[in-house]
């Protein structure tokens, strides 16, 4: 059984504060956005396709006032006070109900949070469902169909006002020390759990941001969801992998990912390890990767760290995706090797020092100076350059034709001069290698050349041939048309000979080499 | 047979093989590409017996050498010895079938498909099918995902008793756990369906269709719809209420939009498929909900098929379907409060006209594209401007002049050009329309002013269109009212107009004719020859090669031809070139210049022209006060 390291208060994050979005930040939304919203998407949305009378709310006493043998009553009568949904896009509509709801959502909010044997048993269904019924929508289509999570403004949520306490109050009720998983499991379930991850796709960050802290802990609370919830984040992710390159929810995933890869037991289980290769490491081929790098390095790093084994799969499989064109991509990539240097044992490092350098030594020769840079900056790193150190035998002579060539090529005066000094730090290393490759580079060279010269002249070769071939079949094929005609006309000698049998046979298509057809003609 | 395989010796496997293992990508990609190349040189048993199973066995690689091998073994049949040996290529695919890459998976189904064709049946039983198991039994979802593309192709041609565990695997996959897997199921359904015999459609599918239009995902469940189209199809009318239409109707009413929306892109499909009657009962209401849905996605799917639905309602009571039920809706779209419904709406709103005739066209449906015309968002007039043709066979276009006018002139001035060139694009239909008077009144400014817009592709767009204009209206209008405007921008500071005047002449010399042409026209291009601008000088020599036929050999003789040895000698090496091109190839009839071009010209490379733009780019920049306009 594994475990799952549970800090107290906040999970282990490797990038962003996990902190539940402050006041300031609820309040203070960008008016711009604001009003772009409101202005866009004046219908109406998905949430409310279903409240066809609205029910008129009336407040009730504050639970603070209310005698203890009422208390749970009141209680849940607010809880199902709560499940009434209101229009925020029409943002004059039923002002009291809102008020109403906002004021009761608070109470909820601040009895689960600060007095204690609130939460009793039949609570747990009414408050499962105000949740329910106030989270799970169908989000709505983005306002914008390229929305660039980079480049664009988020639409935020509309009713966030209360949705915001909605969540914060299920944040606390997980977190309440009454808080029994025996009762949740019950009502938290499967369905309710997929629903919920559904709900990371959400544009608005402020959202996302809770879902996060509410996923983890009810990964962390409720031990029997925890395999479903790693298989359904799994689907999740080789959707947005191989089908719709979409989902908004990608780095709050991960970064829960990355505490719950933090707690999985040694050895690691296959489970786990496919999760790793066929997961994670596609993960690196989508397009805005630069949302979620951080986050998914974190997390690859962590299978390392776990499990030292594990180095050559990345390795390979950051290798086998590596981009062609997208050098702000390859910069990430390369960051992302420098990270997994950095932890890297010796001895896994040399299983995979040959295909890594090659790929190093491509990017040292790319014409993007910060590809380049990036490269080069690996000679920077005292680790990885004991590491270098250690295998030069192998590594110079990988590195060294493209570092000659492109310290005197490079357009980019500071990647000739990072260059000079990566080559003096060789030199420095093994003198004796250095010279002997210095003094080889020509013939190299050569030898290159003429293996060039030798596949072109292969390839001339078996062209030639497919050309010859060709040719034989066509005309295999015409002396077999001319025998049919013959037949056909009625002066051949022996009507009933298998070439008329052929007869029905189309002619070879130019690509293929139709046996039928050569045999009966030669 | 003697020189067929007799090559072999000449290229060890080995050799072809380091190819295809090559270092570089990309030389490896190019080897992979001609792998048809190396499998004829190999003859098609070594094919078989080595190039074969090392591909099975040693290609783990980047995806898109992948897809090229899976591509590539579609076509193998002939190489690896016609159909008996067909099944040779069934491994490699298999593993090429179970890769992650979608792209790659897909190639290597569509290539299994296609070679199952070449199977004869029993091999189908003894080789493909048992592929097919393997893959839908298969560990990891992608291999099960492949499967469900291949149940349809092996189905009809296989004995009963592979039949029935045909229909368990596709059963088993259509509830399996993963919704890669039934997604792709549910979009394989409607084909698989297809295939069956009656009582199995009845019997398993509606029963799968029935729970994949119920799973919990959204996904799954829009894939349901496209498949009804096809299940609906195959059933006969009296089923169809019991076995197709809970379903159908839960799907309009779906919670996700995205499904609603899948209904109202489909419903055309659906309508057809399910017949009249259904249709009356259940898919008016359906559709009238769909027009007004909550998400602005779902309206505009639904505004266009209005024209679609209508058409296709029984024609008995077609109109009043259409007055009472389905007009209310569109006049409420016409107001919609997002741009691209009410755009949706305004691209077949005008069809509906012919369905309803003159006297409804000018009571119900007149004020709606009146509104249209008038709508702030440029998009939505552009679509009802588009459309004229539809209400002009019905009530004639006067009857929008008035509002016409207005529209288009605001089109016209539109900030973005790209809605200028759609206006432009409808010129000349309008033209047609509204008549000469009204268009010399009223759209001719118009017209010329366009000749200065400060975008290229507007003034270019201008050129074509007067070219249309006077095919229309005739020469003589030509020579009246934008010929001597014309010729006059030959005058302008900007150099950009004064080329767009060779350009007029260019476009307009052909339907202006002889008299024109050579007359007004020529005289002002030979004395652009003398113009500072090298740019306006080599769009003079391409000009006079231009409008060469069209003058008669006498002025080619002495206008023509001196202006163009003058040009020959140019400074500028663009305009000489230009200038020689039309000595050189002087157009079709013209055989004056052929003598004349041997003496001249040295053998003069065609690429020459690629070379000529950045000297050109460059003169631009260098020209006297030419305004970069």
């Amino acid at each position: 059984m594994e475990t799952t390291k549970l800090p107290p208060s906040s999970p282990s994050s490797p990038t962003t504060s996990f902190s539940v979005p402050s006041a300031e930040k609820v309040d203070g939304f960008p008016r711009r956005s604001m009003r772009r919203a409101r202005q866009r998407r004046s219908h109406s949305s998905s949430q409310f396709r279903y409240q066809s009378s609205q029910v008129e709310l009336t407040p009730l006493p504050l639970l603070k006032d209310a005698p203890v043998a009422e208390l749970h009553d009141l209680f849940c009568k607010k809880l199902q006070q709560c499940c009434v949904l209101f229009d925020f896009l029409d943002c004059v509509a039923d002002l009291k109900g809102k008020e109403i709801k906002r004021a009761a959502l608070n109470e909820l909010v601040e009895s689960v949070a600060t007095s204690r044997g609130v939460l009793i048993e039949p609570l747990y269904p009414e408050a499962i469902k105000m949740i329910s019924v106030n989270i799970f929508r169908t989000l709505p289509p983005s306002e914008n169909p390229e929305f660039d999570p980079e480049e664009d403004e988020p639409t935020l949520e509309a009713s966030w006002p209360h949705l915001q306490l909605v969540y914060e109050f299920f944040l606390r009720f997980l977190e309440s020390p009454d808080f029994q998983p025996s009762m949740a499991k019950r009502y938290v379930d499967q369905k309710f759990v997929l629903q919920l991850l559904e709900l990371f796709d959400s544009e608005d960050p402020r959202e996302r941001e809770y879902l996060k802290t509410i996923l983890h802990r009810v990964y962390g609370k409720l031990l029997g969801l925890r395999a479903y919830i790693r298989k359904q984040i799994n689907n999740i992710f080789l959707r947005f992998i191989y089908e719709t390159e979409h989902f908004n929810g990608v780095a709050e995933l991960l970064e829960i990912l990355g505490s719950i890869i933090n707690g999985f037991a040694l050895p690691l289980k296959s489970e786990h390890k496919q999760f790793l290769v066929r997961v994670l490491i596609p993960l690196h081929t989508a397009k805005s990767l630069s949302i979620f790098h951080a986050q998914l390095a974190y997390c690859v790093v962590q299978f390392m760290e776990k499990d030292a084994t594990v180095t050559e799969y990345i390795i390979r499989g950051l290798l086998k995706y590596w981009p062609k064109t997208c050098t702000q991509k390859e910069v990430m990539f390369l960051g992302e090797i420098e990270e997994i240097l950095d932890v890297i044992e010796p001895s896994q490092f040399m299983r995979i020092q040959e295909p890594l350098f090659k790929q190093i030594a491509a990017c040292i020769s790319s014409p993007h100076f910060q590809v380049a840079e990036r490269a080069l900056y690996f000679w920077n790193n005292e680790y990885i350059l004991s590491l270098i150190e250690e295998n030069c035998q192998v590594i110079l002579p990988l590195v060294f034709a493209t570092l000659y060539r492109v310290s005197k090529e490079h357009w980019n005066q500071t990647i000739v001069s990072l260059i000079y000094n990566v080559l003096k730090t060789f030199m420095e290393m093994n003198s004796k290698l250095f010279d002997d490759l210095t003094a080889s580079y020509k013939v190299e060279k050569q030898k290159e050349l003429k293996r060039e010269r030798e596949r072109a002249e292969l390839w001339r070769g078996l062209e030639e041939y497919q050309e010859r071939r060709m040719q034989m079949l066509t005309e295999a094929a015409r002396n077999q048309r001319n025998l049919q005609e013959r037949g056909e006309r009625g002066d051949t000698l022996n009507p009933s000979s298998p070439q008329t049998a052929h007869s029905d046979q189309p002619e070879p298509k130019p690509s293929g080499a139709s046996s039928g057809a050569g045999e009966s003609a030669t | 047979m003697a020189g067929a395989d007799g090559d072999d010796s000449l290229y060890p496997i080995a050799v072809l093989i380091d190819e295809l293992r090559n270092e570089d990508v990309q030389l490896r990609l190019n080897s992979i590409k001609k792998l048809s190349t190396i499998a004829l040189a190999l003859g098609v048993e070594r094919t078989r017996t080595e190039l074969l199973p090392f591909l099975t066995d040693t290609i783990y690689d980047e995806d898109e050498v992948l897809l090229a091998l899976a591509e590539q073994l579609g076509n193998f049949t002939m190489l690896v010895g016609g159909p008996e040996y067909v099944h040779c290529l069934l491994p490699p695919l298999e593993s090429l079938a179970t890769v992650e890459e979608t792209v790659v998976r897909d190639k290597a189904v569509e290539s299994l498909r296609k070679i199952s064709q070449e199977h004869s049946p029993v091999d189908l039983e003894v080789h493909f099918e048992p592929l097919v198991k393997r893959l839908a039994s298969g560990d990891w979802f992608t291999s099960r995902t492949s499967a469900c593309g291949l149940f349809s192709v092996c189905y009809p041609r296989v004995s009963s008793t592979v039949k029935a565990e045909i229909r368990q695997h596709f059963r088993t996959l259509c509830s399996d756990d993963t919704p890669m897997v039934r997604r792709a199921a549910a979009s394989k359904l409607g084909e698989f369906a297809k295939v069956l015999e009656l009582e199995y459609v009845k019997s398993d599918i509606i029963s799968l269709f029935t729970a994949l239009a119920s799973d919990e995902q959204d996904s799954v469940r829009l894939l349901a719809v496209e498949a009804c189209v096809s299940i609906a199809t195959l059933l006969p009318q009296e089923d169809l209420e019991t076995l197709v239409m809970p379903t159908l109707r839960q799907a309009a009413e779906d919670k996700s939009w995205r499904v609603r929306y899948m209904v109202a892109d489909k419903f055309s499909e659906l309508q057809k498929a399910v017949g009249p009657e259904i249709t009356k009962n259940d898919l008016v209401p359906a559709f009238q909900n769909l027009l007004k849905d909550c998400e602005a996605e779902v309206r505009a799917a639904a505004a266009n098929k209005v024209k679609e639905f209508c058409e296709n309602l029984p024609e008995d009571n077609r109109e009043q379907i259409i007055m009472t039920h389905i007009l209310p809706c569109v006049k409420e779209l016409v107001s919609d409060t997002n741009q691209h419904v009410k755009s949706a709406l305004a691209s077949v709103i005008m069809g509906l006209s012919t369905i309803l005739g003159k006297d409804n066209t000018i009571e119900h449906l007149l004020p709606l594209f009146l509104a249209q015309l008038k709508d702030e968002c440029p998009e939505v007039r552009l679509n009802i401007i588009s459309n004229l043709d539809c209400v002009n066979e019905v009530i004639g276009i006067r009857q929008l002049s008035q509002s016409l006018l207005p529209a288009i002139v605001e089109l016209a001035e539109d900030a973005k050009w790209r809605v200028r060139l759609a206006i432009i694009e409808y010129m000349p239909l309008l033209a047609g329309q509204l008549g000469v008077e009204f268009f010399d009144e009223k759209l001719n400014t118009l017209c010329m002013a366009w000749l200065i817009d400060h975008v290229y592709a507007i003034r270019e767009a201008a050129t074509c269109n007067l070219m249309k204009l006077v095919e229309k209206f005739g020469a003589e209008w030509a020579q009246n009212t934008i010929v001597p405007k014309v010729l006059g921008m030959a005058n302008d500071p900007n150099y950009l107009h004064r080329m767009t005047t060779l350009f007029c002449i260019n476009a307009l010399s052909k339907a202006c004719g002889q008299e024109i042409t050579t007359k007004q026209m020529l005289p002002v291009v030979l004395k652009m020859s003398n113009d500072q601008v090298a740019n306006v000088r080599f769009n003079v020599a391409k000009s006079l090669q231009k409008i060469g036929p069209i003058l008669d050999s006498n002025a080619l003789q002495t206008e023509v031809k001196p202006v163009l040895e003058k040009l020959a000698s140019d400074t500028d090496m663009d305009v000489k070139y230009f200038a020689q091109e039309a000595i050189s190839v002087p157009p079709s009839h013209s055989s004056l210049f052929t003598p004349l071009a041997a003496v001249i010209l040295e053998p003069q490379s065609p690429q020459r022209t690629t070379t000529f733009s950045p000297s050109v780019r460059w003169k631009v920049l260098a020209a006297d006060g030419a305004t970069s306009c």
